[in-house]
């Protein structure tokens, strides 16, 4: 992130923002359970793209903002998205080369991997879960996945973050 | 390397949050941060709102404002009555030597979140600790009880509402002043008695209000109309099931209650630290 040019990084950081906003937003009842996972999602995307410049820190760094806003114990999320952070960077070579409905696949598995740390943490907080509905999220996430790589790559085309 | 560290570092930071009050502080400061996040994800269900009272017809306000006007009208039938029920109420406490009943102050607060997590029921109001907001301050709706203050930071609070799976509340039947504790089993519809024996004298359709024992909800507001009794002679108590009168997924104008209860002053000692007075 040393070399990084100032505007890329605003880039970067107004996405997560908007990920974070797109958490907190309020959903109808009807789709309460299957929130999109955009941080993670936006995480993904990004470590794929710039795995120099988007890492752990930044995984770590915006879990702990969700931690916030979602009133979970500090500490939770960032280590959610660090651990999925880090498998990202593991296999990004391999990810890149996908078609999108394989990388679709890499990332549920990926967001079910983040949900799973966050809920089983969360039940070791004392925060019981009852069912398995959480997980689908990361369904969803992966549905949603083609448009949000397109998207997230137009934006860093058009604006040349690398 | 920095993977190990990272992973470490948060579940550090879990343990120290879950382990250490102190930290309550420590994240007050660090969600001012975040505050103005909660505030623009608020913005397009305020606009939303604005849009829509700007778009109402005439007619529909005509109509609106004469079923008020007759609501208010029924009110103020019953409000004649409270004054003069007060003032006996008083006399009869003098009379028993009692302590006369404080009224409770309220402070209005707007919801401006409600926690995404759906194992969680728990809202974000837009009043902190600089408006005097404190954890374990008693919130109200229009209907009854709607939960209580957990976290405070300096400019929200966030309010476990009284069907959060984790919630219990102590009520009393109104009829007949039996009292049980109320459970939160995770539906905006229900909740619900336990250990409450086959004998109990608790009927469908019995309002349930807030029993003031326990000493953090102030005695007398209502919480949930009983829908359902379920006498099983195979099990120890009879399940009771109740409707919470509050409209705890629709409410966005919330009361948070002033004046801290007097009752028990030792349960709120863990919560001392917010600055809530509580002589």
């Amino acid at each position: 992130m040393s070399d990084a040019r100032p505007g890329g990084f605003l880039i970067i950081f107004g996405t997560f923002l908007v990920g974070l906003l797109l958490s907190q937003l309020p959903l109808p009842d009807t789709f309460e359970w299957g929130r999109p996972e955009w941080v993670p999602m936006i995480l993904i995307y990004w470590v794929l793209a710039l795995p120099h410049r988007v890492g752990l820190g930044m995984a770590w760094i915006f879990g702990l903002a969700l931690d916030l806003l979602k009133g979970s114990p500090l500490g939770l999320n960032a280590l959610a998205l660090t651990l999925i952070a880090f498998l990202t960077l593991l296999i990004h070579q391999r990810l890149r080369m996908f078609p999108l409905w394989k990388q679709a696949l890499m990332v549920m598995v990926l967001v079910g991997i983040n949900q799973l740390t966050f809920h089983w943490m969360q039940s070791i907080a004392g925060n019981a879960r009852d069912s398995f509905m959480f997980m689908l999220p990361s369904l969803v996430s992966a549905l949603l996945w083609p448009w949000v790589f397109v998207l997230l790559r137009s934006i860093r085309r058009t604006f040349r973050v690398t | 390397m920095l993977f190990v560290v990272l992973v470490l570092l948060a579940l550090l930071l879990i343990t120290a949050d879950l382990n250490w009050p102190r930290m309550r502080d420590a994240r007050a400061y660090l969600s001012l941060v975040i505050t103005p996040l909660q505030w623009l994800a608020d913005v397009p269900g305020r606009v939303a709102d604005d849009l829509s009272d700007l778009l109402v017809d005439r007619s529909t306000l005509l109509k609106e404002n004469e079923q008020l006007k007759s609501e208010q009208l029924l009110l103020e039938r019953k409000a004649q009555q409270i004054a003069a029920l007060t003032a006996e109420n008083i006399r009869l406490r003098e009379l028993l030597q009692g302590k006369a009943r404080v009224e409770d102050e309220v402070m209005l607060a707007e919801l401006i979140g409600v926690n995404p997590d759906p194992f969680l029921h728990q809202v974000i109001l837009n009043r902190g600790t600089e408006d005097g907001a404190f954890v374990g301050q008693a919130v109200l709706d229009a209907g009854g009880v709607t939960g209580q203050v957990i976290a405070t930071t300096h400019y929200t609070s966030r309010v476990m509402l009284i069907t959060d799976a984790r919630h219990a509340i102590p009520v009393e039947v109104n009829r007949n002043g039996f009292r049980a504790i109320a459970l939160g089993k995770g539906t905006y519809e229900e909740i619900e008695l336990e250990h409450v024996p086959d004998t109990a004298d608790v009927r469908e359709g019995d309002l349930l209000i807030t029993s003031g024992l326990g000493g953090r909800f102030p005695r007398g507001y209502p919480v949930a109309v009983v829908t359902g009794v379920l006498r099983d002679p195979g099990k120890p108590f009879s399940m009771v099931t109740a409707k919470p009168t509050a409209r705890l997924d629709k409410s966005r104008q919330l009361l948070l209650v002033k004046t801290p209860p007097q009752a028990d002053t030792t349960l709120m000692a863990v919560d001392g630290e917010t600055g809530a007075g509580n002589e």
